[in-house]
């Protein structure tokens, strides 16, 4: 059998033990990491198709009788692999505070108000070309407790899984310019040359007139190795 | 063709679960499946305090040792907000010269990367795996399930005594 494998793409990542981010010391591994060739396990992954995603789930102000308050925003880009080509058909979920910063969680406490037509969740599936589009609220930033006074920069978590277990990621998008960036020690542990890939671009061409903001944000999955590997044992 | 730089990953956070749970996130396989057992665990930091605000995803083989059947669904997705995680399964053929394993995905607040780790089960051979065979002897045993009542449990050390191994992939 011959399989290729995903590059590895270590250089992109914040480190696991990022001390300005308090939450990391005691959920660190100690250990170094064991490498793990790519075998069939890791260069497969699950087909999660159009049944995990009903007609509503892309508009996040569309989800109750009434609209949400706050800024409307299209977000939208492509999911591509490390090699440019795009990734259809594959599930996108994202979650995210309403426009006060409170998300609907039972642990988030802090003195701003819920709002009753806004739930913060959002999943989609790319399209041929691997595009992809919500419609939602600005987050606004929010305090939290890992530091005197700390912020979170507003954001918006996506959860992708590409084609395989290797090309699984988790991440937060960011939106330009935001003044918050110098102080946040989660978006600061990434690789400085790295930060800008999670700022989303702001998009005049796909604003809608008299109705919404637009920000474009593509999300780059592990690309193949370019040499197959000799045997399904790698 | 050009190479793309990839996108940095960041931390679920603590309020995955709106955007993470699903109802039927734990079934790999429904309910009355013959031969479906229950893997549940606890996750634990490096003080051994149980961590509520994880996501453990298990991707796995059908009993058969392939991916790649129709209805196979092969993944499992559960949180940890009662104190540990539980997905409800059937045990994996071999694959490829592997010994049986599941693949697994850690998220949580403060792990700004996910942890992968493996599962392999007590019952089987597992001398000749090459992936075992690559991880030090006195910490295989971190990558192997125990036999409950109703299935498997199988805790992830993320630090300290014990800390389970965990993968580069």
């Amino acid at each position: 059998m011959t399989l290729a494998g995903y590059r590895r793409d270590a250089d992109t990542h914040p480190p696991l033990d990022s001390p300005e981010y308090r939450s990391t010391r005691l959920r660190h591994p100690t250990q170094p990491l064991t490498l793990l060739p790519h075998r069939l396990t890791e260069v497969t992954g699950p087909l999660l198709g159009p049944g995990r995603v009903g007609p509503l789930d892309h508009d996040l102000t569309r989800q109750h009788d009434g609209e949400p308050v706050g800024q409307r925003i299209i977000v939208h880009g492509r999911v591509l692999d490390g090699d440019g080509r795009p990734i259809p058909d594959s599930l996108i979920e994202i979650w995210q505070a309403n426009a006060g910063g409170r998300y609907r969680h039972t642990g988030d406490r802090w003195p701003s108000p819920l709002d009753p037509n806004f739930d913060g969740v959002g999943r989609t599936l790319t399209d041929a070309e691997g595009r992809y589009e919500f419609v939602t609220i600005k987050p606004g930033a929010y305090p939290w407790r890992n530091h005197d006074n700390a912020w979170r920069p507003a954001h918006i978590h996506f959860s992708l899984f590409g084609r395989s277990f290797t090309q699984r990621l988790v991440t937060q998008m960011y939106f330009p310019d935001d003044p918050l960036f110098g102080q946040d020690p989660i978006f600061n542990a990434v690789p400085e040359r790295a930060r800008f890939r999670l700022v989303s671009r702001f998009d005049l061409d796909r604003t809608r007139p008299e109705w919404a903001l637009a920000f474009e944000f593509d999300i780059v999955l592990r690309g193949r190795d370019a040499t197959p590997l000799e045997d399904g044992h790698g | 063709m050009a190479e793309l730089p990839t996108t940095p990953s960041q931390t679920v956070g603590p309020y995955l679960h709106i955007g993470l749970s699903w109802d039927d996130g734990p079934y790999v396989v429904p309910e009355g499946t013959p031969g479906a057992v229950w893997l549940c665990g606890r996750v634990l930091d490096g003080a051994g305090e149980v961590v509520t605000d994880a996501l453990v995803e298990s991707w796995q083989a059908d009993p058969d040792g392939r991916f790649d059947q129709l209805g196979w669904r092969g993944f499992g997705r559960s949180d940890t907000r009662d104190g540990g995680y539980a997905i409800h399964t059937v045990v994996p053929g071999a694959v490829a010269g592997q010994a049986p394993h599941l693949d697994v995905s850690v998220f949580a607040r403060g792990l700004l990367h996910r942890l992968v780790t493996r599962i392999y089960f007590p019952e089987h051979e597992r001398s000749e795996d090459p992936v075992l065979r690559s991880v030090p002897p006195e910490r295989r045993d971190t990558l192997v399930a125990t036999r409950t009542g109703d299935g498997y449990a199988f805790d992830v050390r993320i630090q300290g005594e014990r800390e389970t191994v965990f993968f580069d992939v």
